[in-house]
């Protein structure tokens, strides 16, 4: 990652996820016609949803014709998480236009807030649109264009989880995990990597009783609590 | 090309509350400022997300039990870790990675 914020750097330094996101599409427009939805409907899904991993648990839903309700509220605590990391990210395009940030907030995703929070580590902890508008539009139009692809290529391809693609998202948070960890000079070392081990502890203690996806949005928050808690305590 | 309306519905339904869910802070944060100790807060999210993340994808969940742990995955994220120690390059990793679950998932 460079100092730099303009449209070049933010093209280079999205690749990696990008080639995360043509893995995991494809599987997703795979798994979504095997599932009985048409490449229409799956590019739609993913061109207006939009929501990575939710897109999974819609179709499965959509298999079992769960309730258009019931569906809209799993998606709900899903995406929760989002509101996190759109209130991470805000403040920091707060200088930038009403209508840029909308447009902001509505692109981002997991992975563009991940490589943004990276960044920042390298550009004085500055960030603008063109930046994170590049970096969203790059993988918003990738997922988009190989998600329709999985679809045509449907049922030719079975059980697309063998060929690895699947943990190319899960190398892409290993990598940012490391890089911030090593990066990030506002917390100290040794308070990372004691929050990191708390949520480590809690996410398995907690499988046993909470599902997963309000599980992570929990163990988040008091992840963040116990990471205040320590900057205050270590000095 | 076929699009049923029940599909559409859940499409726009889902899309919807992604969309507040991501554009409301960004809404809120132009306007206000958020107080020192949400900032100190909120600095831990990143590593607790990403940790969270890598973390459901190490573990199967059975409820009422402790889970079990994913091999392959399990087995996969060691040289996607150490190739991040090494290389500190995204790319890098994002390829090791992959092909550590290949050859995971070859040899099992």
């Amino acid at each position: 990652m460079t100092s730099d914020l303009d449209t070049r750097s933010a093209l280079q330094e999205t690749l990696p996820t990008v080639f995360g996101y043509i893995g995991i599409a494809l599987a997703f427009g795979i798994t979504a016609k095997a599932n009985g939805l048409s490449v229409l409907e799956i590019l739609l899904m993913s061109l207006i949803t939009y929501a990575g991993s939710a897109e999974f648990v819609i179709v499965s839903l959509i298999a079992l014709h769960a309730g258009v309700g019931s569906i809209v509220l799993s998606v709900f605590l899903v995406n929760a998480r989002m509101i996190l990391m759109s209130t991470v990210v805000a403040p920091y395009l707060s200088h930038e236009s009403m209508a840029k940030n909308i447009w902001a907030g509505t692109l981002l995703t997991d992975e563009t807030f991940a490589l943004s929070m990276n960044k920042l580590n390298y550009t004085g902890r500055k960030l603008n649109f063109r930046w994170l508008d590049t970096a969203n539009l790059f993988a918003y139009l990738v997922w988009a264009f190989a998600s329709a692809v999985g679809g045509m290529l449907g049922n030719l391809i079975n059980n697309p989880e063998k060929y690895g693609f699947s943990f190319a998202l899960v190398a892409m948070f290993i990598g940012l995990l490391y890089l911030q960890m090593i990066s990030d000079r506002t917390i100290k070392l040794l308070v990372q990597v004691l929050v990191i081990l708390f949520v480590v502890v809690l996410m398995y203690l907690g499988m046993r009783w909470l599902p997963q996806n309000g599980l992570l949005l929990v163990v988040t928050l008091l992840g963040c609590a116990f990471g205040v808690v320590l900057k205050h305590g270590i000095k | 090309m076929a699009l049923s309306s029940y599909v559409l519905l859940v499409i726009l339904g889902s899309g919807l509350v992604t969309w507040l869910s991501r554009v409301v802070p960004f809404i809120l944060l132009k306007q206000f400022k958020l107080p020192k100790i949400i900032v100190n807060f909120l600095g831990f999210v990143p590593i607790c997300i990403m940790t969270a993340l890598w973390m459901e994808s190490l573990f199967i969940q059975h409820l009422g039990q402790f889970p079990s742990l994913n091999v392959p995955n399990a087995l996969a994220s060691i040289p996607t870790l150490i190739s991040a120690m090494i290389s500190k390059n995204l790319l890098v990793i994002v390829i090791v990675g992959v092909i550590s679950l290949a050859v995971v998932n070859l040899l099992i």
